[in-house]
């Protein structure tokens, strides 16, 4: 019951900061400019139509794209719209008469990620979701097991989102978008290093990237998402670069990003609960 | 249930080598003002944390509403208006009491009562639609002060509740607190107006580099708060020992044959006069004065050297 009290609160809060508004806007500018791209592509390749293989890869290759960009842009938004959830309502001593309230201190912490998490699973979904729907429409081509890596893709999102709210139990506002941001960096740049590792068979840049996928498996998450969408043409040569993966993860690296999510949430209730205001 | 609604043993905190408050031991009653007096930095607000959880103590315990520490439930029955009155500013006056009242757990029908009510009774009724964001600063103390007293608390923590607010928003907070004494609700208020506190606290407590220096109702103070200086033109042992039937600590001053006593009944002054001219003494000088809250402070608090 608090959890929700708190839930409302934090969505109210985005709604009247005109955060929900200029989300919306921007991502269907996002989806405009995808659409209208993809359609004069498709328009000049259909001048000399490659065949319908050459056209699938393409189709793909530019889903792909547009979907490593939201990826991208909604793991950026799930930090920016929570690191100053916690610490910014401390340091501005907001928090001292919720907290002062019948109400456990992980109860505001959980019905904060609660309403983060729904913010961020419903962007991502309309981000998604509208870029296969215009694909679709404009070509009929679409990506294979899309519950399944839809569903990857938000568990890297609220991995990032989490990390945020814990980091904000402590540290800074600042302290922590610093934080949250290099800890993506590292896991991005990782998982880069790795892939290159593989495509050359270096096994010291394979392991950089595992040792940096288990630090924070957003990455990792984004790979396994992408394996998902297109089995078969996941390891051709042809689709390295950031929006591909050559070495897919494990499925154990599924267990533990789940593991890892629930620990760091579990982490910002005890550590809120526990220091000083 | 216990009338005791605070009850303190030894709170102590430390923040790294610095100790902010060291000994916090005292309690207060149902339907008592308890008055919470000390320089800047001398702990109060800390001890008011610890007390609400807000920060954990280093060592002590203490129990709110005959529950330890950190008791959930009891939060239901207690108020808070913070030092530093914060609020979200993109709510709107009602809907912030709405939200501190769904947070109290009352059902709806109590918020739409009590909202209305204690709008009116700060003084903001046609301002329940302005956004926090909008308000002065008085403004938010006193949306703070409804918040505070919401679900009609046993317990009300006030930290300087009226730091903000104009003369007539501060003689507000002074009815609003005895009317809560009426009603049998304790207010602990941390407060520098020692005239307010003089007109509205049943006990004080001095506090100061985070030790109670004294704990006493102010009806002690008042009976003892005529100091009567002397002086004539030669203190002798006999006449102080006169002059303690009229007072008490009698003591000579630091010079030119001054002696210093106080009274409680200043009807007793002429008598006095005639104790001393008819023992044979010159009298140059019989004043009275009487101790303000604000000299007893500087007293207590101003003899203390800090360590
Ligand atoms: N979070 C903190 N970290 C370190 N020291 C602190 C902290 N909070 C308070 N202190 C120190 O503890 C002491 C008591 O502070 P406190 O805020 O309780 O004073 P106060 O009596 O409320 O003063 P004021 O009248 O100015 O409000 C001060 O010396 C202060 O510097
Ligand atoms: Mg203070």
């Amino acid at each position: 019951m608090s959890i929700l009290i708190i839930s409302r609160l934090t969505i109210r809060e985005a709604q009247r900061r005109r955060l929900l508004l200029v989300a919306l806007i921007m991502g269907i500018l996002f989806l405009t400019v995808f659409g209208v791209g993809f359609h004069y592509i498709r328009r000049d390749m259909l001048l000399f139509p490659p065949g319908e293989q050459q056209e699938n890869f393409i189709y793909g290759f530019l889903l792909t794209a547009g979907l490593y960009a939201t990826n991208l842009l909604v793991t950026i938004v799930a930090v920016l719209i929570s690191v100053t959830t916690l610490s910014g309502e401390v340091e501005s001593h907001i928090i001292d008469a919720i907290v002062t309230k019948p109400i456990h201190r992980w109860e505001v912490v959980l019905g904060k990620w609660l309403a983060f998490a729904l913010m961020v699973l419903v962007y991502l979904l309309l981000l998604t979701v509208g870029l296969m729907l215009i694909v679709y429409w404009q070509s009929g081509f679409r990506f294979e097991n899309i519950a399944y890596g839809l569903v990857m893709m938000t568990l890297g999102a609220l991995l990032v989102l989490s990390l945020s709210i814990a980091g904000g139990t402590r540290l800074s506002t600042l302290a922590n978008g610093v934080l949250s941001f290099m800890l993506f960096a590292v896991a991005f740049l990782g998982g880069l290093v790795e892939q290159i590792g593989g495509f050359i068979r270096n096994e010291a840049a394979v392991n950089i990237g595992i040792v940096t996928s288990l630090i924070l498996p957003a990455d990792a998450l984004w790979k396994k998402a992408l394996s998902a969408f297109q089995p078969r043409s996941f390891s051709s040569p042809m689709m390295a670069g950031p929006f591909a993966a050559t070495t897919e993860p494990s499925t154990l690296m599924i267990v533990y990003s789940v593991v890892y999510l629930v620990a760091l949430v579990l982490f910002a209730m005890w550590s809120f609960t526990r220091r000083d205001l | 249930m216990s009338d005791l609604l605070i009850d303190a043993q030894g709170l102590r905190k430390e923040f790294g080598p610095k100790v902010a408050v060291s000994d916090l031991t005292l309690s207060v009653q149902r339907g008592e003002v308890f008055g919470f007096l000390g320089p800047n930095g001398a702990g109060k607000t800390t001890s008011i944390k610890m007390l609400l959880s807000l920060t954990a103590p280093t060592a002590g315990t203490a129990f709110l509403l005959g529950q330890p520490l950190g008791h959930i439930a009891s939060r239901a029955k207690v108020g808070y208006l913070p030092e530093h009155f914060r609020f979200h500013e993109w709510l709107r006056a009602d809907e912030f009491l709405d939200l501190h009242g769904r947070l109290y757990g009352m059902d709806q029908r109590a918020r739409i009562e009590a909202i209305a009510r204690l709008l009116k009774l700060v003084g903001l009724e046609e301002r329940a639609a302005t956004k926090l964001g909008a308000f002065s600063k008085g403004m938010l103390q006193r949306i703070g002060l409804a918040q505070a007293l919401l679900n009609d608390p046993e317990l009300v923590f006030l930290d300087e509740p009226t730091s903000g607010l104009d003369p007539v928003g501060r003689r507000l907070v002074r009815d609003i607190i005895t009317e809560l004494r009426g009603r049998g609700t304790a207010v602990f208020l941390n407060s520098h107006l020692l005239s307010e506190v003089e007109k509205t606290c049943d006990r004080v407590a001095f506090i100061r580099g985070g030790r109670i220096l004294q704990i006493a109702s102010l009806s002690e103070f008042e009976a003892e708060a005529i100091q009567v200086i002397v002086r004539v033109d030669r203190p002798t042992p006999e006449l102080l020992a006169g002059l303690a039937l009229f007072g008490r600590d009698v003591k000579s001053g630091p010079s030119d044959g001054r002696i210093l006593l106080t009274m409680s009944d200043p009807a007793l002054l002429p008598a006095v006069a005639r104790h001393i001219i008819d023992n044979g003494y010159a009298l140059y000088e019989l004043s009275p004065e009487r101790l303000s809250l604000e000299d007893r402070f500087l007293q207590v608090v101003g003899e203390v050297s800090d360590e």
